[in-house]
């Protein structure tokens, strides 16, 4: 098993009140509220919590990037990453994602993956996103184009990762007459690229398509077998067998010494859930143009207020259906044999801080699970055959598969 | 939302231009006029056309990528819509035409005057974007519902009931979100106006009526000013009482300085 950290980086200590008072903490609601003084301690605290993550035995330290809004601290996922790629030794960095769609460049991009790679000495694994419809908005990037710059993006990369320079590149959305960065790669053929997603059948089969890992970010636990299905299918569909190699799980993980501790930390994870912060309107969410045809008259009338929000299910909801597992090391091991049984990741991220837990609760969550947590995981982990994409060495992706190892497509193309 | 194919004489047309099929309703007789919509897209026969079409032969299209006509997947820019509506044009045959363009259907006609003038008897601007204005921001439907936009083009909620009813249809909401990408698609940024624009609109030697709405949230009027400014033979009409869907709230208000507008009649 492949077990990563992961916090959203939340910028914890702006006034909530003024939030609840706008009706939502994204896109508008306004950065005067950003305290950067505070800001400065918590980057601090977090580069602290990293640095022990790796220490206690993590395998990997996941990053992400989103704008705009207080529940994350992290505009810029190379930034992250690189200070990682510096201040740590062994933990794999894993950007999930990269949102393609809203970089201008691709290719400066594309050099900065490079240096991470090198400076880390072969640790990064790029994942890359779409982006969430209001990234695109704070970031001006048209969410018409937004899936056409995903896969020109895409390409551009892995073209440019892979073949030698100089090259011209003359797209629909990026044109270059020299691609020739004087910055490669470490890992050949390319750094891995591991896709997250929410369940959106496009994604799934996208990157089932290229072989390439998909993490679920906190998919109801009920919902994987559907999940899963629509990737193994797409994955048959290109001719090779999927297996817990292509699966991933995000899944918010909170350890203490007594249970009470646990819990009360815990319900900090619904400070992301609407109550307090991440409240967008649904326009903005899924502008025009950015969702599925099929899901056109629902986000609609999402947008236009004829179907309610979903508000997050309650905390005690949350807790018995395992989207959040919280307590002693030894109640949190019996939790996630439930998640692993049912899921069937390799690559589990737990997602461990959130909303306003203190550093030092932080810390000993980080030191409890390294400790009691991860140990006992590994062995669950042999114990199901759930052998990650290191472990077994596989492909980066369809394209780097020998053909040999590649059977005749057993289904429709999709 | 008015069924065009309900109202008396009005016609449905579908006309083949760069590979794809451009919609459009015509209705009486005279003096050609055709009426490019708003970004929300033209709900159907409205008041305002069954006005002019007692005096001129009214031709209603949906730009292409809106309501019924195709979407032209390599169409960019408004500019674009502009080439795409000039070969509309001469494909009808018509000889020379009054086009009246409101909002959005503004832009995509002030950019057809600068690239076909040859086809045009006249210009009517209404509330048209376009332009950056100096003065005050155009209402950015992006960060709005599809709802909040529509409405805030109206002074009068009433007027807005006359023409969209007070219920929120599947059949609507669909439609405002078609048009919705498709103004996205070509309008994103910058929103709503062009930069390359202006220094174009000297040569346009069009008899041009520039109409602004005198409650105007969603375009100031300031555009409508630059635009009178910027084309040699323009004046500009205000139209009181009214948002900025002027076809919708005041029709025979805008039917009667348009009918003022057409040849012989100026």
């Amino acid at each position: 098993m492949f077990l990563s950290y992961f916090t959203e980086q939340p910028m914890s200590t702006y006034p909530e009140d003024e939030g609840l008072a706008a009706g939502f903490t994204s896109v508008l609601f306004s950065n005067k509220f950003f305290d950067p003084v505070e800001g400065s301690r918590l980057y601090r605290e977090r580069l602290a919590e990293y640095r022990l993550a790796e220490e206690v035995g993590y395998d990997g330290i996941m990053v992400n990037e989103h704008h705009n809004a207080p529940y994350c601290m992290q505009p810029r996922i190379t930034v992250w990453s690189s200070i990682l790629a510096a201040v740590t030794e062994r933990a794999k960095i894993i950007q999930l994602g990269n949102p393609l769609p809203t970089y201008d460049s691709p290719l400066q991009f594309a050099e900065e993956i490079a240096m991470i790679d090198m400076i880390s000495e072969g640790r990064l694994v790029s994942g890359i996103v779409r982006g969430a419809g209001q990234e695109q908005i704070c970031l001006n990037a048209n969410p018409a184009y937004n899936r056409e710059r995903f896969d020109e993006a895409h390409d551009l990369l892995v073209k440019t990762f892979t073949e030698d320079g100089p090259f011209s590149w003359e797209g629909e959305h990026y044109q270059y007459r020299v691609v020739n960065p004087w910055a490669r790669p470490l890992q050949k053929p390319h750094p891995r690229i591991w896709v997250p997603g929410v369940f959106s059948a496009e994604t799934l089969e996208w990157a089932a398509r290229h072989r390439y890992p998909y993490i679920s970010l906190n998919t109801p636990l009920h919902l994987t077998g559907q999940l899963w299905e629509i990737y193994d299918n797409a994955a048959r569909a290109v001719g090779y067998e999927p297996g817990p190699e292509n699966r991933g799980y995000l899944l918010r993980v909170h350890v203490q010494d007594t249970e009470e501790k646990a819990l009360e930390c815990a319900r900090e994870f619904m400070w992301m859930q609407g109550q307090f912060t991440g409240v967008g309107h649904p326009y903005w969410v899924s502008p025009s143009g950015y969702g599925s045809p099929d899901r056109r008259l629902l986000y609609t009338k999402l947008a236009n207020g004829l179907i309610p929000r979903i508000n997050a299910a309650s905390f005690e909801e949350q807790l018995a259906s395992h989207e959040i597992v919280a307590g002693t090391p030894d109640q949190v091991i019996a939790a996630l044999r439930v998640v692993l049984e049912t899921c069937r990741p390799s690559i589990l991220m737990l997602w461990g801080n959130d909303g306003k837990v203190g550093h030092p609760d932080a810390m000993r969550c980080i030191e409890l699970t390294g400790q009691e947590v991860l140990p006992a995981l590994r062995e669950m982990g042999d114990e199901l055959g759930l052998h990650d994409p290191f472990a077994l060495d596989t492909p980066v992706s369809l394209a780097y598969t020998p053909p040999d190892q590649l059977r005749a497509s057993t289904g429709t193309p999709v | 939302m008015t069924a065009p194919g309900g109202a008396e004489g009005v016609s449905e047309r579908h006309t083949e231009v760069a590979g794809g099929a451009i919609r459009s309703w015509w209705g009486g007789d005279g003096p050609v006029v055709v009426v490019l919509h708003h970004s929300f897209g033209n709900p159907g026969w409205l008041p305002f056309h069954r006005e002019l079409s007692e005096r001129s032969t009214v031709v209603a299209p949906d730009l292409p990528g809106f309501g019924g006509s195709a979407q032209p997947a390599w169409a960019r820019h408004p500019r674009d819509l502009a080439l795409l509506m000039a070969w509309w044009i001469r494909a009808q045959d018509f000889g020379q035409v009054t086009l009246v363009g409101c909002g959005f259907g503004g832009w995509v006609a002030a950019e057809l005057s600068t690239m076909s003038p040859e086809l045009l008897a006249g210009l009517v601007l209404v509330a048209p974007a376009g332009l950056l204005p100096k003065e005050g921001r155009i209402l950015d439907q992006v960060l709005i519902s599809h709802s909040e936009y529509v409405h805030a083009a109206f002074e009068d909620q009433k007027a807005y009931e006359a023409v969209y009813g007070t219920d929120l249809t599947d059949e609507l909401l669909l439609a405002w979100d078609m048009n919705r990408e498709m103004t996205t698609r070509v309008a994103w940024k910058p929103y709503m106006y062009n930069r390359r624009l202006p220094p174009l609109l000297a040569h346009v030697q069009v008899p041009t009526l520039v109409v602004a709405a005198e409650s105007d949230r969603i375009i100031p009027r300031s555009c409508a000013e630059q635009y009178v400014e910027l084309i040699p033979q323009a004046h500009l009409e205000i139209v009181p009482n009214c948002g900025h869907a002027v076809d919708m709230e005041q029709p025979s208000v805008l039917a009667g300085h348009v009918a003022a507008h057409l040849p012989g009649a100026r």
